[in-house]
């Protein structure tokens, strides 16, 4: 349940070229987490976008409540064939992930979002299929 | 320059953990903690506290900055009066990867913090503490 | 006359106070313990005042002998003073004897005092001189312990400085980072040289970091260990992450800990580990006009 003394706060999804992008905060429940999910699998559907960004630069803290989160997130996306890049992460969050144990299995990172574009484009670039 | 302070949250729902976060970051930050100092402490108070809410039924967080010679000691008490934790070697021995349901993160907070205190039982609850030095010159 | 021994010294301290002092200080003097190239006299005037000062507000909070243990709480504010104290002279240069015979010096003129005020009564002033002393030696131990413990912070702190010195990120290409690593590795530089090359990997936006043990001649399992915990971190924050130069030993080490190796790529030296950032970042070399022959 969310403190009710703070307004709930929307995360919004913004668009960059061909992906989206989504940028989160400090701070948060359940309740949010579940709201992101559905907006944001909505959203990929409905614009066809190939790829999601996940800024995590403003998070100082993620605990394994955020990181499973994360992974969730982007395995929805994956399954929905948009790949997912969590870019920003703050060089004392990857070592305190890596101190709790958290690998983020199967989650692509990028240094910042231009990276994070690159390597999403890198990924789409078609497979030559041998003719005959 | 930041005294000693001591505070005290209740922990009954998720947006207490964010309490308890900023609490602790506030403290911190007053204290000179370098960012990996600050981030790693945090980050092992809020696996504590998510396990007191989630798993423990509720309880307090007692926070207490104390400065010493050089720089502070900041530590965190965890209690509550919840089923105890079953099996704590298994618990602390545990690594998480995302794959886990359980993830009490324990070992993880253990590997985080200087000092890491636990007592536990189905009779008496669990009682958590974690210490560190921070903001050394 | 109080019965009372401490009560008697608090007394004593409180009566004679200016005379103790100028006493002290000439004493001070006397074992030539005035450095005035190192602490002018006022300073000193000052923090002998300051200590004989605590020193009989102390006393009067102590009930009896068995409150003269240093350790508790009404001895808290004499011990701070004394820090502060002592970490003054460290820094300035003083030796560890120069700061204990500082307390020191203090006994004579308060066995001097004890002899005028208490001349008819030799057995008192035997009994409060040796407690006096027993009591000033415990100060005075403590100020060494203090000194030590302030004179390897700063041994520490400059080895830190040194590390940061000497463990320089270096930018090799566009997006390429390298690290040298000269010399044995402890966990405190290791963990200092992690998070610098993090931050590095942030600030030049670097796709590969390359780490090159080459000049490392011993790793132990807790380097090895951070050393590890580097590449895993840098995967995780979205680049690469090459350890170079590992020599047959420390391939022991690190395969013994039993950890993941997709976290690490491994090349034989910092020449091939370049080749292969080169490479996987798509960068090509053509010869030149001139070739050699």
């Amino acid at each position: 349940m969310a403190d009710p003394d703070l307004p709930r706060r929307e995360i919004q999804i913004y668009r960059v070229h061909d992906c989206l992008l989504i940028a989160i905060q400090d701070d948060l429940d359940d309740g949010m987490v579940i709201a992101l999910q559905d907006s944001l699998m909505q959203r990929i559907v409905s614009s066809g976008a190939h790829g999601v960004l996940i800024d995590i630069s403003a998070l100082e803290i993620v605990d394994t409540f955020t990181g499973r989160m994360l992974a969730g997130i982007a395995r929805m996306a994956s399954l929905l064939d948009a790949d997912c890049v969590l870019v920003g992460m703050r060089p004392a969050v990857a070592i305190t992930l890596v101190e709790l144990g958290m690998r983020l299995e199967g989650v692509k990172t990028a240094l910042n979002v231009d990276r994070g574009l690159e390597l999403i484009r890198r990924s789409l670039r078609p497979v030559p299929v041998n003719a005959g | 320059m930041q005294d000693d302070a001591s505070e005290t949250i209740v922990l009954r729902a998720q947006h207490d953990i964010t309490r308890v976060r900023r609490a602790l970051t506030l403290l911190l930050t007053r204290a000179s903690a370098k960012p990996t100092e600050m981030t790693k402490f945090v980050t092992a108070a809020s696996e504590l506290a998510r396990n007191t809410v989630l798993h423990g039924g509720g309880g307090t967080a007692t926070i207490e900055l104390t400065r010493e010679r050089k720089g502070f000691r900041i530590s965190t008490i965890f209690e509550d009066a919840g089923p105890g934790i079953a099996d704590v070697e298994a618990a602390l021995r545990s690594g998480f990867t995302t794959g886990s349901g359980l993830g009490l993160g324990l070992g993880g907070a253990k590997r985080l913090c200087e000092v890491f205190e636990l007592v536990s039982s189905a009779e008496a609850g669990t009682r958590v503490r974690i210490s560190s030095r921070v903001g050394l010159k | 006359m109080p019965a009372n021994s401490v009560k008697r010294l608090a007394q004593l301290l409180d009566k004679h106070f200016e005379r103790i002092l100028s006493d002290w200080i000439r004493a001070q003097a006397d074992a030539g313990l005035l450095r005035p190239e190192l602490m002018s006299e006022s300073e000193i005037r000052r923090q002998s005042r300051a200590v004989l000062t605590e020193l009989v507000r102390s006393l009067r909070q102590c009930e009896s002998v068995r409150g003269m243990d240093l350790e508790s709480e009404i001895w808290s504010d004499t011990r701070s003073l004394l820090q502060s104290a002592t970490d003054q002279r460290v820094e300035r240069g003083f030796t560890p004897t120069e700061m204990a015979m500082f307390i020191l010096a203090l006994k004579q003129p308060i066995f001097e005092r004890l002899r005028d005020e208490y001349e008819d009564d030799p057995g008192l002033i035997a009994n409060d001189a040796w407690e006096s002393s027993w009591l000033l030696d415990q100060l005075g131990l403590y100020t060494s312990e203090v000194y030590l413990e302030e004179r390897q912070e700063i041994i520490e702190r400059q080895q830190r400085e040194m590390i940061e010195l000497s463990t320089p990120v270096v930018q090799l290409w566009d997006r390429i980072l390298a690290l040298p690593l000269i010399g044995t590795l402890d966990s405190v530089r290791a963990q200092m040289v992690m998070e610098n090359l993090l931050q590095a990997i942030v600030e030049r936006e670097a796709e590969f970091a390359i780490i090159d043990i080459t000049g490392v001649p011993t790793v132990d399992t807790l380097v090895a260990q951070n050393l590890l915990k580097t590449a895993a971190a840098t995967k995780l924050m979205g680049a690469i992450c090459i350890i170079s130069g590992i020599r047959p030993q420390i391939a022991q080490t690190i395969v013994h800990l039993g950890v993941d190796l997709p976290d690490v790529i491994t090349k034989a030296d910092l020449q091939s580990a370049l080749a292969y950032a080169l490479s996987a970042t798509g960068v090509t070399f053509s010869p030149g006009a001139r070739s050699r022959g």
